[in-house]
């Protein structure tokens, strides 16, 4: 019998191309808009994550209770060793030492008094060893505005507009005020070897990006760092894994007594992003379900309008002597396949442009001129498992179940008066 | 003939004590300033931080005229080693060899911590005498290890200071301060300072080691402590240029 229908559904272009084309097109909005939202809400955790969080944050326990402040002088020390562990225990992820500070950054005249002074919020990477992912991580090199970046020791970047205030010029030399680890004062010389824009106005005003390895001599923190980011090779958070790998971590160094036990962050555990990561995970779940059930609807009123439009086919059918049961079960048989060619084609096309949406994005920076928070300069969306089936709530479900409310009617229809009907046809 | 006897001993008593309180606080910071202040100055020192990790010791030499001017070159450890400092009324310049670079530290730099110790920059730049600042008035007495001292609360008449309430104690034999506690205007307690192995030097009393301790910082405090001190020398007039920093 269902190779009779799908004949019949082929052959009568009337009953199958217009509810599959709607269903096509309702199909592929869900997917593409889930994925946007998913992608567009990541981004802003990930943006967040690259520059901040990680992923996953290694730091000590004091540390990390003050972690607003920088307390470089709570940092890790013996970092080289616990970045070994981490890549053999948890090799699921990258991991880099990092060192965020605050300073000055005093730019001298040609006697060597201050010309100008700013105060900087600094970030110390690993930019020098040959295949450290920080410099794609942070996309530094289609950052840069002007110069080139650091290439040898000595050398850092600031951000544009902090270049402007100070008014220096990339192959000048500046020097870094800030603190050691013990607290003394640090004074230390460092060429301008570049400017960037990242794209961040929060990061614009007033970022300076440094070799590790200069801010370690600088601030007196000999293979020591204030944390260690861990970034997941897939390259997107994952919450739950996340949470798992920071609680193993945590429980097999923890150690009451000892303030500067080393202590796993997952992003969610840090600062108001966990708030926010659990804010996205119900927004995607709140926007998708207001855009599935718009669908439906939808999709449902097109079931509706398919069973009522064959009012008089279902009449003749019926007067020619099928039964209502069985006339009723060929419609919904009929829907399912709609439903199912609909959302199969929706999803394939659906996918395509959100996957378009996640290798190429849309650039939005023209908008962002400004902004004071975190946001990213390109919205991407991302395809997640869910996408490849969530299309079919709408495309299949809604279809048949608009079917099967409409093919109710066909009980109520009285033999007795089909012909009656059937006249005005 | 007993209770007379009482009452003789009650009344002694409390006309000491009296007497004890009736000192005038202004007085005695004078005395106390005669003892702690001097035309100029040449000493040695050593500074212990007991950081939250680790202690480290940085010696170092100053010269001083009054309490406007001041030169300090750290001596060691090799990192701190050639850094000088160099403090001109209200301005403060640091040298730093590393960099070759001769920085005025201003603004809210004059917070930050002198070499990591619970001493701020700010702390060293308050050249105004107590009693230009401050308004004292005696709050009573106390036994502080085994030394008899007058508890003096000294509260800002003027606005722009580091700290709104200072609270001391008073050696009564030597008119030296033997403990401070410094005290923000919401009444949280930001220093304390502990001094000790007081000497007799020219004349006047001075207290060799203090130890400060930086009530918000981690760690057990700075001991500094001065090993050789001269006063009333000839100091040339060109250690305190900008000229001598980089020499």
């Amino acid at each position: 019998m269902i190779k009779f229908l799908l004949k019949g559904l082929l052959r009568d272009k009337s009953r199958s191309r217009i509810p599959v084309i709607i269903v096509t097109i309702g199909v592929m909005l869900t997917v593409l808009m889930h994925a946007y939202i998913v992608g567009f809400m990541g981004d802003i955790i990930e943006i967040n994550a690259r520059y901040s969080t990680g992923h996953l944050k290694v730091m000590t326990k004091a540390y990390a209770q003050d972690i607003d402040q920088v307390p470089n002088d709570l940092a890790l020390t013996n970092t080289d060793t616990l970045v070994n562990y981490l890549n053999r225990q948890f090799n699921d992820a990258d991991w880099s030492p990092r060192i965020h500070f605050g300073g000055l950054i005093d730019v001298p005249d040609e006697n060597g008094e201050t010309r100008s002074q700013g105060p900087a919020s600094g970030l110390g990477i690993d930019l020098l060893t040959p295949g450290s992912k920080e410099i794609e991580r942070l996309n530094l090199v289609k950052s840069i505005v002007r110069g080139n970046l650091p290439a040898k020791r000595g050398e850092m970047i600031l951000s544009e507009e902090f270049s402007k205030k100070l008014r220096v010029d990339p192959g000048e030399k500046v020097t870094l005020i800030s603190s050691t680890m013990d607290g003394s004062m640090a004074f230390y010389n460092l060429t301008v070897s570049g400017t960037v824009l990242l794209g961040l106005e929060a990061l614009d005003r007033g970022t300076v990006i440094a070799d590790i390895e200069d801010v370690r001599a600088a601030l007196n923190m000999e293979n020591a760092a204030g944390e260690i980011a861990g970034f997941f090779k897939t390259g997107f958070y994952d919450d739950e894994k996340a949470v798992e790998e920071s609680e193993i971590f945590t429980a097999s160094f923890n150690d009451d007594n000892d303030s500067y036990s080393p202590v796993m962050k997952s992003l969610s555990s840090q600062g108001s992003l966990g708030l926010y990561v659990n804010m996205v995970a119900l927004w995607t779940v709140m926007i998708s379900f207001i855009f599935i059930v718009a669908m439906s609807l939808v999709l449902w009123n097109a079931g509706l309008l398919g069973g009522l439009r064959r009012y008089g086919e279902v009449g003749l059918r019926l007067a020619m002597g099928e039964e209502k049961g069985h006339v009723y079960r060929t419609m919904i048989y009929e829907s399912v396949m709609i439903g199912i060619a609909g959302s199969v084609t929706g999803t394939m096309i659906g996918l395509f442009f959100a996957w378009l949406l996640q290798k190429y994005g849309i650039n939005i920076s023209g908008m962002m001129e400004g902004s004071a928070v975190m946001l990213p300069s390109i919205i991407r969306a991302r395809i997640q498992p869910v996408d490849f089936y969530i299309g079919f709530i709408p495309g299949l479900l809604s279809t048949v179940i608009g079917t099967m409310l409409a093919g109710i009617g066909i009980y109520k229809r009285q033999t007795a008066k089909l012909f009656k009907e059937l006249e005005s046809y | 003939m007993k209770m007379k006897k009482r009452l003789i001993i009650i009344l002694t008593t409390a006309l000491a004590s009296l007497n004890a309180f009736s000192q005038d606080a202004g007085e005695i910071l004078k005395r106390v300033e005669q003892n702690l202040s001097s035309d100029n100055r040449i000493f040695e020192s050593s500074m212990t931080i007991h950081g939250a990790r680790i202690s480290r010791t940085i010696t170092s030499k100053t010269y001083a005229v009054g309490d406007k001017q001041s030169f300090t070159e750290y001596l060691s450890p090799a990192r701190e080693q050639g850094t000088k400092m160099l403090k001109l009324e209200n301005q403060l310049w640091i040298y730093s060899p590393s960099t070759d670079r001769i920085i005025q530290i201003a603004g809210h730099m004059l917070r930050q911590s002198v070499m990591g110790s619970d001493l701020s920059y700010e702390d060293m730049m308050e050249d105004r005498k107590l009693t230009d600042i401050y308004s004292a008035a005696v709050a009573g007495g106390e036994m502080v290890d085994s030394t008899k001292t007058w508890i003096l609360e000294l509260t800002a008449k003027v606005s722009d200071v580091a700290y709104y309430k200072r609270k001391m104690w008073i050696d009564t034999e030597h008119y030296v301060p033997v403990r401070e506690e410094l005290y923000a205007r919401s009444g949280q307690l930001l220093k304390r300072t502990n001094l000790s192995e007081v000497k007799n030097i020219s004349g006047r009393w001075f207290p060799m080691k203090v130890i400060y301790k930086d009530m918000l910082k981690q760690g057990e405090g700075t001991e500094f402590r001065i090993t050789s001190i001269k006063f009333n020398q000839q100091i040339p007039d060109y250690i305190f240029t900008k000229a001598s920093l980089k020499q």
